[in-house]
């Protein structure tokens, strides 16, 4: 089991979750966060003022699949997020020991699906 | 010495009350200039005023609040470009005595418009009291069409439609309703506060700019969930009580006609956003707020072209149709037809509008206001069917009049933000601000 996280820019969610719903992966947590990668985010202007090295707005998906959803997870994330220009994003892909499914009390794979 | 010191005093003042005396009869009989008229028309100005910013945060609350800045900006930049407009020319285009198409530009920078009243449209306060209370009026008017095109028009191209469309289609179609020698005015059409020049007007202007600039990139595709209702509803409230300087305000004088207006306009709002909300109820099974705030608006525009000549049991009976329109065009009509009019500025404010100037000719009655006349119900066909052609005149120049600005407006600049603009949103790619940070 995997656990894979990606940062994506908020405006590409719903390509994201499209793209996503193609690939059969239903199951998707996501929440807004800030940061900023390479670009060290961007200016802004306040009453005249300019203002740079702001953190960005993102948007940060959750998503635990077993091993054989794991490359389509990925393929609908990039096919969805990308834009061609900094600040796409990232995705990590971590190691899952446990899943508990609170309902049934289901555990492992079964519980994922 | 006491004494003599009394008596001087007394003297004294018996003289200084006897001069005022004087002075002020003298003063009235020269201006006719009433203090009371005046107090509420510039009152009522401020009020309508506050309906700007008001119907800013009404439609800001509806948008994503990636787009919400941008809605708020284009309504208060309205308030900034067309006063400036009016005293420029807009208002001598609108009231200028010129032919019966518009006025001129004789009244250019309010040259010949003083502090002295000017008979054509009020004895009682002073002509550029009137001026600026019709200034707010030709700066809501246009602002009611943002609805329409709201999160994907460019600020450029929203500017110079803007300037445009009040100077070729608001100004003209005051001046035949309102203005002196207006040829709808000379027909006899009863507009009291706006139903044709503002409600239908903006209302037809608003699904002509919804056709020609094409649905948002998000329409059908997932819903779009207003993203603040609350200032929705502080926007609505900011409305309704802006309208009563709106309304009442037209009768131009503290009189028996603004007090009728006042109560049919608190009656018809209060009626109308009772009856969205039950139908609302009825039909989907629970009353919103957003369905509430929709029907008092709705209730509003239709009252404003009857509110001087109609009485209580007629505004009930125009608020509660409005609100039964209103819910078809907004709910059934739209989605059948397929426009993306994203606030409803059509679906409220033309279609209220149509019917409150087609219920004056229905409901009005000498009996409330004897400077109006009568409607159908009292007997009096024709005044029928002046109002049935105003609002076909009204719609026709609405229609062919913005239709050629925003084309052409279209071709020289674009009206339409780029679908990356759209997708991040107008406030940061237009604006460089946004309505919320997060963390601080």
């Amino acid at each position: 089991m995997k656990l894979i996280i990606a940062i994506i820019q908020p405006h590409r969610l719903e390509q994201v979750k499209e793209e996503l719903y193609k690939a059969e992966v239903n199951l998707i947590t996501v929440s807004e966060v800030l940061g900023h990668g390479r670009q060290k985010g961007v200016t802004e202007v306040y009453r005249g003022v300019r203002e740079t090295g702001n953190l960005l707005r993102k948007v940060r998906l959750e998503i635990a699949v077993n091993e054989n959803y794991v490359e389509r997870t990925i393929k609908a994330i990039t096919t969805g997020a990308r834009t061609g220009k900094t600040g796409d994003g990232k995705i990590f892909v971590l190691d899952l020991p446990e899943c508990v499914r609170i309902r049934t009390g289901e555990r492992g794979s079964e519980a994922i699906g | 010495m006491k004494v003599s010191l009394r008596k001087f005093i007394v003297c004294a003042a018996f003289l200084c009350i006897a001069a005022n005396l004087c002075l002020a009869e003298d003063t009235t009989n020269k201006l006719k200039i009433d203090g009371a008229d005046t107090a509420w028309v510039l009152t009522s100005a401020a009020l309508v005023m506050l309906m700007t910013p008001g119907l800013a945060f009404f439609y800001g609350g509806l948008v994503r609040r990636k787009n919400y800045l941008s809605v708020l900006m284009q309504c208060f930049i309205a308030l900034a470009l067309l006063s400036v407009q009016w005293v420029l020319f807009g208002y001598s285009l609108a009231f200028a005595p010129g032919n019966g198409f518009w006025g001129g530009l004789q009244w250019f920078g309010l040259k010949g418009v003083g502090l002295e009243p000017y008979a054509a449209y009020s004895s009682t306060i002073p002509h550029q009291a009137f001026m600026i209370f019709q200034a707010m009026f030709a700066i809501i008017t246009p602002a009611l069409i943002i609805g329409a095109f709201a999160e994907r028009m460019k600020f450029s191209a929203y500017l110079l439609f803007t300037l445009l469309w009040a100077t070729f289609v608001y100004d003209p179609m005051a001046h035949w309703v309102w203005g002196s020698g207006g040829w709808l005015k000379n027909m006899g059409v009863m507009d009291f506060a706006g139903g044709t020049v503002v409600h239908i007007n903006a209302g037809i202007a608003a699904l002509v700019t919804a056709l020609v600039i094409g649905k948002r990139s998000c329409y059908n595709k997932y819903t779009v969930a207003p993203h603040n209702l609350p200032f929705s509803v502080l926007g609505a409230g900011l409305l309704w009580f802006g309208w009563f300087g709106f309304n009442a305000g037209s009768a131009l004088a503290a009189n028996g006609t603004a007090v009728n207006a006042f109560v049919v306009t608190n009656t018809t709002g209060a009626v109308a956003a009772l009856t969205w909300a039950l139908i609302d109820w009825k039909l989907t099974g629970n009353p919103t707020m957003l369905g509430t705030i929709s029907g008092a608006i709705a209730g509003l525009a239709a009252i404003t072209p009857a509110a001087g000549f109609v009485g209580v049991g007629a505004a009930l009976v125009i608020g509660i149709a409005a609100s039964v329109f209103c819910y078809i065009a907004v709910s059934f009509v739209k989605r059948a037809f397929h426009y993306d009019d994203s606030l409803d500025a059509f679906g409220v404010h033309g279609i209220s509008g149509i019917w409150g100037t087609i219920a004056t000719g229905l409901f009005a009655s000498k009996l409330i206001n004897p400077t109006g006349a009568d409607g159908l119900l009292a007997g009096n066909s024709k005044q029928f069917f002046v109002q049935l052609i105003a609002v076909a005149v009204t719609v026709a120049y609405a229609f062919v009049g913005t239709f050629i600005i925003f084309k052409l407006v279209d071709v020289v600049i674009g009206v339409r933000a780029s679908e990356e603009q759209e997708a991040i949103g107008l406030d940061l790619t237009e604006h460089n601000e946004r309505a919320y940070t997060m963390l601080e």
